[in-house]
């Protein structure tokens, strides 16, 4: 047990593992804002990296860059050993099939059904999946536990349950990558803990890479290998879970105290 | 006036990418036809009751005058003209303008500010080619057809006030109706419909696909689309009515 490379334990050991998303240097600004200055960061395969930081400091930004929504002013971004910037639109389109994409808000197709919704990115890209497309949608409902759903609209289903549907909606083309942008903010703590322990069942059963932004220290206690902070920019500290708690760093320490006080209590 | 600038700058950007993308394939047959339905099928009863009520007001209100001066046998000839020519074309337009252009500036603007656009195209989906170059496609396509049937509902209504007053036989004022009507009449007001179409189309989706971030957004993105579709519509009337003139068709 000791002395395993745990997959999702904390602090899992990078020797010997292939990158797969390459971050160096990136900049982006709005005009005056500037929001990435110079961010660097490797993550490998099979790791689980937690984003945290402020509202509004970049966070989403970041993983858009990584899917190619949004373009950088500067830097490099290699993702699953290509250079982003140097793709063409339909090498971009195929690279963005090897990654899956959960939308803090969900972002499920108002105007389909659920069915729909979880088919929509097999339109183009069918021949990645054995079997019809009725089954794979059933096949990922089930994944999530939502195998009732398939014929309501969105408008239909709770918060936890959009969530479930976005998250099953970017496993439909076995991702080797998902990027989750605030996958369990607004939810009920329960909601919350039921989705945190879908990530971590999902990510075990399709070997993902994945990227979390949370807020919710729990998620990233019971998640992460690596926690990297933004902050002014930067990826300003980055460590294990515990090595995080541990910080002195006054920003840092109020990010992590609501959990040190409930374990302490 | 800077406005102007910045609107007009963003429209023709916006032109530029759909049809860029717009033209190369895959095309989306399927979702043009879904857009033709939802923009016009579902316009027809709101343009059908407008066109009825317009071609019943335009003869009961003109009636008394031409009956004056002794010319009460031209109402036929004068609606026909008149609707076909100028007020089919432009109130249907403008009745789409309102009712389809701000709708797909809604629906554009809340896709965008819920991220099902960028959710879209993560998915390998063009939004250019599936959202906004099928729209523009079905409104271009449908606003003829609602023309077509506004000008055929106005001239019935037309023909209802008409009879109520005097004693009209259909075939006599529809003959009359189609007599008056020349070729030339027929065609500079049918092409332009095709024009406020693309209009509509083209302004509804720019703006809800340029809205900004929350609801107010939305809803500041579909009102400037009306009124930007709207005045796109008259310049438009106003610029083929001049053409046609030119070519020496009035
Ligand atoms: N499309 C945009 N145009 C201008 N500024 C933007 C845009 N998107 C995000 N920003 C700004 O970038 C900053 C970072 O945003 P974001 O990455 O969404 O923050 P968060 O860390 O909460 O996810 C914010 O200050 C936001 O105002
Ligand atoms: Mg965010």
């Amino acid at each position: 047990m000791e002395a395993q490379t745990n997959n999702n334990g904390p602090g899992m050991d990078t020797t010997g593992l292939k990158p797969v998303i390459e971050i160096e240097h990136l900049k982006k600004a709005f005009g005056s804002n500037v929001v990435l200055r110079d961010f660097n960061l490797t993550i490998y395969a099979g790791q689980n990296m937690v984003v945290m930081g402020k509202s509004g400091i970049g966070k989403t930004i970041l993983i858009k860059c990584i899917i190619g929504l949004i373009k950088p002013d500067g830097g490099t971004l290699r993702v699953l050993g290509q250079d982003i910037s140097k793709l063409n639109h339909r090498e971009l389109d195929e690279l963005r099939m090897r990654i899956g994409f959960v939308f803090q808000s969900s972002a499920l197709y108002d105007s389909m059904t659920i069915r729909e919704n979880l088919a929509f990115p097999l339109r183009r890209s069918h021949g990645k999946i054995t079997g019809t497309i009725e089954e794979r949608v059933r096949e990922v409902l089930g994944n999530v536990g939502l195998e009732n759903t398939i014929d309501l609209m969105p408008s239909e289903l709770s918060g936890g349950m959009r969530k479930r549907i976005g998250i099953a909606r970017s496993l439909m083309l076995m991702p080797e990558i998902v990027l989750y942008d605030e996958p369990t903010t607004g939810l009920d703590p329960i909601t919350s803990d039921e989705i945190t322990h879908l990530i971590m069942d999902l990510q075990q059963k399709y070997k993902t890479t994945s990227v979390i932004i949370t807020h919710d220290v729990e998620l990233a206690r019971i998640a992460a290998n690596q926690i990297v902070f933004l902050k002014d920019g930067i990826a300003y500290q980055q460590g294990t879970y515990d090595e995080m708690v541990k910080t002195s760093d006054p920003d840092l320490k109020r990010f992590f105290k609501k959990t040190k006080d409930t374990q302490n209590g | 006036m800077d406005m102007f600038f910045q609107d007009a700058a963003e429209l023709a950007q916006f032109t530029v990418a759909v049809i860029k993308e717009g033209v190369r394939p895959p095309y989306e047959f399927r979702e043009v036809l879904n857009q033709c339905y939802e923009t016009g099928i579902k316009s027809f009863i709101l343009v059908g009751i407008t066109a009825f009520i317009l071609g019943l007001v335009l003869i009961m209100q003109s009636r008394p005058t031409l009956v004056e001066f002794g010319a009460g046998s031209f109402l036929p000839a004068m609606s026909s003209v008149s609707i076909v020519r100028e007020i089919g074309p432009l109130v249907t337009a403008l009745i789409c303008a309102g009712k389809i252009g701000s709708g797909i500036s809604a629906e554009l603007g809340s896709m965008k500010v819920t991220e099902q656009i960028d959710a879209m195209e993560v998915s390998g989906t063009n939004p250019f080619k599936f959202l906004i170059a099928t729209r523009i496609m079905a409104t271009t396509l449908m606003i003829p057809v609602l023309t077509l049937y506004a000008i055929l509902i106005a001239l019935t209504g037309a023909f209802t006030a008409a009879s109520i007053t005097d004693q009209v036989n259909i075939g006599f004022f529809f003959n009359r109706v189609f007599d008056t009507l020349k070729f030339s009449d027929v065609i500079p007001s049918f092409t332009k419909t095709f024009f406020f179409g693309f209009a509509i189309g083209l302004v509804g989706c720019t703006k809800g696909y340029n809205s900004k971030k929350g609801t107010e957004g939305v809803g500041k993105a579909a009102n400037a689309s009306v009124v930007i579709a709207m005045l796109s519509v008259i310049v438009i009337d106003m610029v083929v009515t001049r053409i046609t003139a030119m070519l020496g068709y009035l």
